[in-house]
């Protein structure tokens, strides 16, 4: 079970972040709350993507001079392209967030709270 | 260079520009940014338009975005459906954009600049989705169009603060599940390419992980096409959005969600992946035959019509969702046909339903009784609308019914049909009942004191009153404003000649498309 686990961490870590991320949007009341846990879901695939990328014993993707050397060998090196996805994913991310925390901003002025259920309540009432 | 082939990127590029022109215009001369949004979209539908003709005549093209080839660089691939799919998306938002100006005008406040600049990024987003070649770049577009989307539906007032929220969770983690498939997928075949993946995937060693990729791509997209069971947020949003939003993202926005979930079976995933032990098509036929059904009774259910036309779209959705579970060239086909079909059924219903709340301010559909003498026109697109929904010849709706039938009977899938023509007399027990209100029931003069013993279901208690108070405006009410009705009247129109025009739509264009 523990040689399993080590063998496969960046998916069990992966797992387990989403589930802490969809814990926060799906069992929280507070809208923080459910923003900081879609952050947490976003991150995890993140990482996802970046573990994938690393190879045992590589380095990084900067080609020194090759003149004359024949092929570099892609084993020496990491996989940069998904590095370069995640930089658009943060972006996204980042986007999502920020209007996220512009909605909790207005929801705040209009109703004067941020727990879920007070805020139903408003609105049915 | 033959100038042609540089169509497409005006599809996305153009409303990906102005989307950000459009703001800083709009706050220096503020009437500029209704009329550079609308120029704007009507470029892109050209554009479309263009390169469908381009298609037909040629065949499938694709553009390599800065000159770099794939699977380096990104390619948006125009084909017969990818044309023809965002030639829809951009001239239904052009006649609803014209249709909701003065609605826009009300809700957008003193800042048009950024309504209209949310509303080009959205069609931008969509578009790309559309004509993208790429997972990964369809993951962006997919959250461009979904920023634009909460963005709109969060200004609708109280209520639709959180309905937009609920929707923005909810979205992206639709999105993220889908970004989670992309990452497995391109571990597993080391490509984001479309067409590229699939051709590896057919060879691929690494089947297990592509399988697991298109359970969390499915998953993803059917939140964002809002799939039974995932479908939670999608009443609340289109029933609270701003009468301007709810018709323009009620007929495309999930739509295009289905049509990337189409994409993914047509261009990525080879039939094999997608049955046996990991049955996602199977899944998708099951939920979409529950999804019929469910969203029919549920729309039966409701008093508000923009509420029951969002329960409608759920139906509708799964509707095309089960052509996809079916699978077979002729379902999806008939998958298609339907997308297109429910973009301008939908629009049309939005839009008569946002210009009955223009005029007289109800949106009860009890309250409507004997509108329709007095609405002819607002009131004749709903019919019209209706019955496509139902599905009654030469309407558009039928055509697409007929199909699905037809792909179930060669399948011996028994149950495609018995649903499809179920949820065929579902529908119209709830749209018929707003046609015997508005056109069989004389006007009442005073609101009759059953109606305030009205079942609430979703009613709001608050609203009530007022809307009863609102009651005789009915007696006065007139017709929609013309630059209200005539969009509305081609939308109308173009129901029944989608529905005339099938036979060639399906057999120049889709049909083509899909094998």
């Amino acid at each position: 079970m523990i040689d399993e686990i080590a063998a496969r961490f960046p998916y069990w870590a992966t797992a387990v972040l989403l589930v802490v991320g969809l814990y926060g949007m799906m069992g929280k009341r507070s809208l923080v709350k459910q923003v900081i846990g879609l952050s947490i879901f976003q991150s995890a695939i993140i990482l996802f993507f970046i573990s994938g990328s690393l190879l045992e014993g590589a380095t990084i993707p900067i080609l020194y001079s090759v003149h004359g050397e024949g092929h570099a060998n892609p084993d020496d090196f990491v996989n940069p392209l998904p590095h370069v996805l995640m930089l658009t994913a943060i972006v996204v991310g980042v986007a999502i967030t920020g209007v996220a925390l512009s909605f909790l901003v207005s929801i705040y002025r209009e109703f004067g709270t941020l727990d879920e259920r007070e805020l139903l309540d408003e609105v049915r009432g | 260079m033959d100038p042609q082939p540089q169509l497409p990127v005006f599809i996305v590029g153009a409303p990906l520009l102005f989307a950000v022109v459009v703001p800083v215009l709009g706050r220096v001369w503020r009437h500029s940014a209704f009329l550079i949004a609308l120029a704007t979209v009507a470029v892109a539908a050209v554009a479309s338009a263009l390169s469908l003709e381009l298609v037909l005549r040629q065949g499938a093209f694709s553009y390599y975005l800065g000159g770099w080839a794939p699977p380096v660089g990104i390619e948006y691939v125009i084909d017969e459906v990818s044309a023809l799919v965002s030639l829809v998306i951009t001239s239904v938002s052009f006649l609803v954009l014209i249709s909701t100006r003065r609605w826009a005008e009300r809700e957008a406040g003193d800042r048009p600049g950024i309504f209209y600049g949310l509303v080009l990024l959205l069609l931008a987003g969509l578009t790309g989705i559309v004509v993208t070649g790429g997972l990964f770049n369809l993951f962006v577009f997919l959250e461009i169009a979904s920023l634009a989307a909460y963005a709109l539906v969060f200004i609708g007032g109280r209520k639709a603060m959180l309905a937009g929220f609920r929707y923005l969770i909810i979205g992206s983690i639709g999105g993220a599940f889908y970004l989670l498939g992309v990452g497995f997928v391109y571990f597993a075949t080391g490509t984001l390419n479309m067409i590229e993946a699939r051709e590896l995937l057919e060879v691929t060693e690494n089947a297990r992980a592509a399988q697991v990729g298109a359970v969390f791509i499915f998953a993803g997209l059917g939140l964002k096409m809002a799939l039974v069971p995932m479908h939670l947020w999608l009443p609340d949003a289109y029933e609270h959005a701003p009468s301007s939003v709810n018709s323009l993202i009620a007929p495309v926005m999930t739509k295009v969600a289905a049509y990337a979930m189409l994409r993914m079976f047509l261009s990525v995933f080879p039939a094999g992946f997608l049955s046996g032990s990991v049955p996602v098509a199977d899944a998708l036929l099951i939920l979409g035959l529950i999804g019929i059904v469910f969203g029919s009774i549920a729309a039966a259910g409701q008093t508000d019509i923009r509420r029951m036309l969002a329960y409608s779209s759920i139906s509708q959705l799964a509707f095309i969702a089960v052509g996809i579970g079916l699978g077979t060239p002729l379902a999806l086909a008939a998958a298609l046909l339907h997308i297109v079909n429910h973009a301008a059924m939908k629009a049309t219903l939005f839009l008569a339903a946002s210009s009955i709340r223009l005029r007289v301010g109800l949106q009860r559909t009890h309250n409507l009784t004997g509108l329709g003498p007095r609405m002819p026109l607002t009131m004749g697109a709903f019919a019209i609308g209706s019955v496509a929904m139902v599905g009654i010849p030469p309407t558009a709706g039928f055509f697409s019914k007929w199909y699905m039938v037809q792909a179930g009977l060669d399948e011996g899938q028994w149950i495609v049909v018995a649903v499809v023509l179920l949820s065929s007399l579902l529908t119209a027990v709830y749209l018929f009942k707003v046609l015997e209100q508005a056109y069989l029931r004389p006007a009442k003069p005073e609101p009759s004191a059953h109606h305030d013993a009205e079942q609430g279901g979703s009613a709001d208690a608050a609203a009530r009153p007022s809307e009863q108070a609102m009651r005789p405006v009915v007696e006065r009410a007139r017709e929609a404003p013309f630059d209200v009705w005539l969009p509305l009247v081609l939308l109308a129109a173009a129901t029944v000649g989608l529905g005339i025009a099938n036979v060639v739509i399906m057999e120049h264009v889709l049909l083509p498309g899909v094998s």
